[in-house]
Formats: structure tokens, sequence, C-alpha cells
């Protein structure tokens, strides 16, 4: 009976895993080698930002590039922060990830991500002077921190200012904090000067003559009405907080990717043949109800997959053909130690109730010591290879339990009490009468 | 068992085994990828056949690349390696492998490592494998705390860490002599790889150590005074089958992914098979003749 509901079940979680697949209810998710697509690694070069604004100008930072990704219509875009610790790449790092699905132009990708200006607002050092200053002074020598960065923007508009020949001018509409900021900033360093920044470099560098309590500021800088305009326009879709330089980039391409899914899944088909063929042929009866054990396997991961959802990369799809391989483990210890059990004289039914306890302890530890592993490939892995070590983990952790409890239901259920020369012969091969 | 009685022939087999691998390493050397040195890596493909190696090089070179290699992939393809290129190179790359009108690239897969991320990738690679190994010692140690008799827990994790080390050796060594004829080369999924062989290995060594714990607590219930030698050859003997079983499952499914599955990771399955073959053979003819062997070296240490 039980048995028949562990099959029924495993019919019913295979339909599903198909049904979502084909309904795209929650179809398998597939990383960027697969479906093809660019990746893309930023540094964040927090070096201008005050220490405890550096968790919200990461955030910033994220929010803006995502809203500049969805802006060009790129479909489920990944855009994430990394911390990086210094004992790990030799210098602490805040690094941006961004995943652009389907883009399989370097080229493009990159200039999407570009034309997101970096904006800043930097007090001036007393005593420094921007007029005296030789190609060799660096920004950070003449001005302290950011005291205003892209995260402080609201909205930007194109207008033009001036008697006579009007010149074209951006002004900026900070958000509540930004103007709350730039007020207090203003009232405090009236007579002081401060760096306007646009992509690192000044663009102005206006005398405070008042308080300014609006919540505006103008950026004038010699710009054609053209040039006024693409600034504000950029602007309005976000302004970046902070500076970034590529680290990393890596593009696929879509029939690369679609070639990689073909072979993966006809490596599986053809793995997991041969190791129900062999199962089969070395363990008879057990062997089949290993193989069942093992369908029931696969529709579950595949299940989980979807569910998770785990993001199957080239790697994934061979830990996954590794998995099987390896899942039918804990059935071979069974199993062999079930034909120990019947060798030393054990009724068929008694030997398999003392096979699985026995090879029990084994299965534990030996997997236990695997997941160890799948953690420690989790944490060193970029994205290709934590697909790799989700897949291994998750696994070893299923294959345990339906090795387990599948077979042994299964086993049971068929209920043989009999000494007959077919039990035997159905159990055990290679053990004599 | 014959391989406990004959473990000191399988010790020599096991030390020319090893001793081939790190003179593999030594002559040939191990070719890091990108992913570990920074630089671009290219694959290009020509959908209407590839043009000759010189004439690429010429358009490339006239172009102002400059520091690159080229090698032939598959049938249609080109794999280019240079250091990190600047983003007007980058821009141009496409236009520059392409010769004329009839040839026309088409660029299959890019990628750029920095520097930064290139150093904390060795690093980490370093710090993972070294982490699963003192995780593993620890481990076994841990779940063997109740067998001190006759040798201590901690000897078993030693000696499960050994044993890594061989395997560690073996497929390292293979793909060293691997990189010096087929060009292939140290990336991120080699080193998933060699973390995976070390998860399975440790696998098989522990469950036959399994058995050595069981058939001691089994003597020590009925009182069997039984030579360390026996107990532990008969835990190998009876553990043989599973081992060689768990083993060709796992070789099945690496030989159809090596033959069948996604090019990208056929290096990969290779590591694995080799590793895996080496952790099979470790497991079976290198842990136990050492944990005989360490008993014997305790027990006269006693005397």
């Amino acid at each position: 009976m039980a048995a028949v509901l562990v099959l029924l079940a495993g019919v019913g979680i295979g339909y599903f895993a198909y049904w979502s697949e084909g309904h795209n209810f929650r179809p398998f998710k597939l990383g960027l080698d697969l479906s093809g697509g660019t990746q893309l690694v930023y540094k964040a070069d927090l070096s201008a930002i005050p220490g405890a604004d550096a968790a919200d100008s990461l955030a910033a930072l994220r929010d803006t590039i995502e809203r500049r990704v969805n802006l060009f219509g790129v479909s489920e875009p990944l855009v994430q922060t990394e911390h990086v610790s210094a004992a790990i790449s030799g210098a602490a790092e805040d690094r941006l990830i961004i995943e652009l699905p389907g883009v399989t132009d370097t080229q493009k990708a990159i200039a999407l991500i570009g034309q997101t200006p970096v904006l800043e607002f930097r007090m001036l050092k007393p005593g420094a002077d921007p007029s005296k200053a030789t190609a060799s002074t660096t920004v950070d020598e003449m001005f302290d921190p950011a005291i205003i960065t892209g995260k402080d923007l609201s909205s930007a508009e194109l207008q033009f200012q001036g008697q006579g020949v009007s010149e074209p001018v951006v002004v900026l509409h900070f958000n509540s904090h930004g103007a709350a900021v730039f007020a207090d900033v203003t009232k405090q360093n009236v007579g002081k000067v401060f760096g306007i920044f646009l992509d690192g470099s000044l663009i102005e560098a206006p005398v405070i003559r008042e308080a300014i309590p609006d919540g505006t500021a103008v950026i004038s800088g010699n710009f054609t009405a053209e040039s006024a305009k693409e600034l504000a326009r950029n602007l309005n879709y976000g302004a970046l907080p902070v500076p970034i330089e590529l680290q990393y980039t890596q593009t696929v391409s879509g029939t690369l990717g679609a070639q990689a899914v073909q072979n993966g899944i006809m490596a599986a088909l053809w793995g997991v043949a041969a190791v129900i063929f062999f199962m089969l042929l070395w363990y008879r009866l057990p062997g089949l109800i290993a193989g069942v054990a093992l369908l029931i396997y696969i529709v579950v991961t595949l299940a989980l997959f979807q569910l998770i959802p785990v993001t199957m990369t080239a790697a994934g799809i061979a830990a996954f053909i590794l998995s099987v391989g390896m899942a039918v483990d804990a059935n071979v210890l069974i199993f062999e130690r079930m034909k120990e059990e019947m060798r030393s004289g054990k009724h068929i039914s008694e030997a398999i109730k003392d096979g699985f306890a026995r090879a029990w302890p084994s299965i534990r530890d030996s997997n236990i010591s695997s997941m160890i592993t799948a953690v420690i490939l989790f944490w060193f892995g970029t994205s290709l290879i934590k697909g790799f070590a989700l897949v291994f983990g998750l696994g070893v952790l299923v294959s345990m339990l339906t090795a387990i409890t599948v077979s042994r239901t299964f086993l049971i259920a068929l209920g043989i009490h009999s000494k007959t020369k077919l039990a035997h012969f159905l159990f055990g091969s290679g053990t004599r009468l | 068992m014959i391989i406990v009685k004959n473990r000191i022939l399988f010790f020599c087999i096991t030390g020319v085994i090893v001793l081939a691998s790190l003179i593999s390493v030594a002559v040939w050397g191990l070719k890091l990828s990108t992913d570990f040195t920074g630089g671009t890596l290219v694959e290009v493909t020509y959908p209407n056949g590839r043009p000759a190696s010189a004439d690429l090089s010429a358009s490339l070179n006239s172009a102002g690349y400059s520091g690159y290699s080229l090698r032939e992939a598959g049938n249609k393809d080109y794999i280019l390696r240079s250091s990190e290129l600047t983003p007007a190179q980058r821009d141009a790359l496409s236009a520059a492998l392409s010769i004329g009108s009839t040839t026309v690239a088409t660029i299959t897969q890019y990628t750029q490592v920095g520097p930064t991320i290139g150093t904390e990738l060795r690093r980490k690679a370093f710090i993972s494998i070294s982490l699963v190994l003192l995780c593993i010692l620890l481990f076994i140690a841990f779940a063997f705390r109740k067998v001190s008799q006759p040798v201590s827990s901690w000897v078993y994790g030693v000696i499960a860490l050994i044993t890594l080390l061989h395997d560690v050796a073996v497929p390292v060594g293979f793909f060293a002599a691997l990189g010096h004829f087929a060009g292939a080369e140290v990336d991120t999924l080699f080193v998933t790889a060699i973390l995976t062989v070390l998860g399975f290995s440790v696998h098989d060594t522990i469950v036959v150590f399994d058995r050595v714990r069981e058939n001691l607590a089994i003597n020590k219930e009925k009182g069997r005074k039984e030579p360390f030698e026996d107990t532990a050859g008969r835990a190998l003997n009876q553990t043989f089958v599973r081992s060689v079983n768990t083993s060709l499952t796992v070789l099945f499914t690496l030989l159809v992914l090596f033959f069948l599955g996604p090019a990208s990771t056929r290096d990969f399955a290779l590591t694995l098979l080799v590793g895996i073959i080496a952790g099979t053979y470790s497991s079976i003819a290198l842990a136990t003749p050492l944990l005989v062997e360490s008993e014997r070296w305790f027990k006269q240490g006693k005397k």
C-alpha cells in the first residue's frame, strides 16, 4: 500500500515538473552560460564616501543600475552587490554584479551600463585651489569626501538661464534627504567653494553665496542645448552615487548555450540509462527497485530545481549527472549488506531489515562529508560554480532520502517471506542457497 | 585480504603513481586560465569555415593587437587569449577577427577578467581546498571518536587526509600532461572537479573505515582476539564490491558526460574520471594498508 502511494507521489511530482515547464508556471531557470547573455562585474569605488554612508550608497547604486537595465527591456536581469573581505582578495572590495540574459553583444551591454552618470558634490578642502592644480594633484587631495551623491537626486531638468544669449543649464532637484543635507551644508559654508563632479571629473566649482533651502542646484558647465538635454535625461534615469570600474566581463552567445543544453540533456538520459542497466544486471530485483528509486530521485530533484529555483548552468548539469551516479551508492551499500546477511544464513525479510540498519552509519557519515564539500564549494564559487555546488548538495541530500525511504518501502511491500528458489534468484545474485 | 597482505607492493605502486604525477607537474607545469591570471578569452566561430591562423594573425596585427595567442577549437572555431583589452580594442575585436566580407566572425564567448578577480579566485581555490581537507580531517576524527583501540580516531583522519592528497596529486599531474599535449587549462571548473573528487574519495574511505569500526565492535562484543591486520583486511573484503560498483556507476555517468555532454564540461568530466579512479584505488589500496601499518607502528612504539 505504502509502495503504491510512493509510486503515485513520484508520478505526481514528475507530472508537475513536466507540466510547470510546459505551462511556464515555474520553468527551469537557465544560467547565462546556457541561455546566452552577459555578466558584468564592477568594482564600486567607495573611497570618496564616508564610512557610515557606504551601505546606503551601495543600495542606491544597485537600484539605479537596476532601473537603468529594466529601462532597456532586458528580461529578468539580476543586479546584486557583493562585499569581498580583505582576507580573500588582498583588499576589501565592494562589487556590483550584473547579469543580463539575452544580451549577447558585450559592447552594447557595457554601453548600457556606462551611460549612467556618476554625480558627486564635494567641498573644496580649506586652502586648496583648483586653478593651481597640476596634473599630478588628485581630486581626493583637493576635495573632501562627497556630501551629496547620485542617491540624493530625485530628478533633473533642462532650463535656459541668463539675459541675452541664454545658456542651457541642468537643474537638479534633490530628494528629501538630499535637500536637507544640501540646505545644511550651504548654510554652514557660505563663501566657500564646492565642486560638482560628473563621472569623476570636475564640472564646475561654484562659490556658495547663500543657504539653499529648497533642494535644487544648478549645473552650468559650458553645455550645448543638446548635451544638457542628454545629461538631464540620463540623470532622470538615476545617477550613481559612486564611480564604478569594470572588472569582469563574460558574454556567451545563445547558440552556444542552446547546444550545451541539448548535449546536457542527452548526457543525462544516457547516464541514467547506463546506471539503471548496470543495477538491474548486478542486483536483479533490488536493482529494479533501485532504478525506480533513482527515477523518483530524479523527478524530486528536478521539481526542487524548479521550485527553489536553482539556476541551471553547464556545471550544474554536470553535477546532476554525477549525482545520478552517486545516488545509487546508498542502494549499493544496502544491497551488498543484504547479500552478506543472506550469506550468513538469514531469511530474506530479515536480511532486508538488517541490511538497512547496518548500512545506515556508513551512508550517514559518507554523505555528511560530501555535504561539507558542497558547502565549501558553494562558498568558493563564482555564480557558475555555485550552481554546481547547489545541485551537488541537493543531490546528496535527496538521494540519501530516496534511497533509504523509497527502496525500503518497496522491498518491504513486496513482502517476500518465502525461501523459494525464485525469491533467492531475484535477490541474491552471487550468493548460494 | 590480498591487498593488506601485500601492502608493501601497493605502497610502491602508489609511490610510483604519485611520483609520476609530481614529475608531470614539475616538468610541464600547470597552465592557469584567464580565470586565475586575469586577461581576455574569446571564442570565435566562422560559420563559413575558419581562416588560416596566419591570415587571422595578420588581420589582428594590422588592427593593432599584440601579445595574443590563437588556438583552433572544434571545426570552425578559434580561441583567442590575450592580456586585458582596452574598451576600444574590445569594441573593434569583432571587425578585426573578420577578414573581408567572406570570412565573417561571430564571437560566441567573451570573457575578460581583471587582475583583482584573478588573484581572488586563486586565493579562494587554495583556501577552499585546504578547508575541505581540514574539515574532513576533523569530521573523521569526530565520527570515529569512539574507536580508540588499537589506533586513535585521529589516525583515521590523518590517513584519510594522506589518501586525499594522493587523490589530488593524480588528477593534477594528469592535467599538467593534458595541458602540455592538448592545451587544457586550469580554471575554476578544474578546482571544482578537484573538490568533488575529494568529496567522493573520502566517501569511499569512510565506508571502509566504518566497516573496520564495526568489525572491531563485533570482536569486542564477542571477546574475540584477532590481529588488527585481519580485522581491517576483512573490512576491506566486505566493502570491496560496493566500492567498485559505486565507482562504476559514477564512471558510467562521467563517460557519458565526457562523450555526449556540453563542450564546456568535457575537461571537467575527464578530470573527474581520473580523480575518481584515483580515489577508488586509494581508498582500497592505500587507506586500509596504511591503517594496518600505523597500528603496527604504534604497537612497536608502546613496547
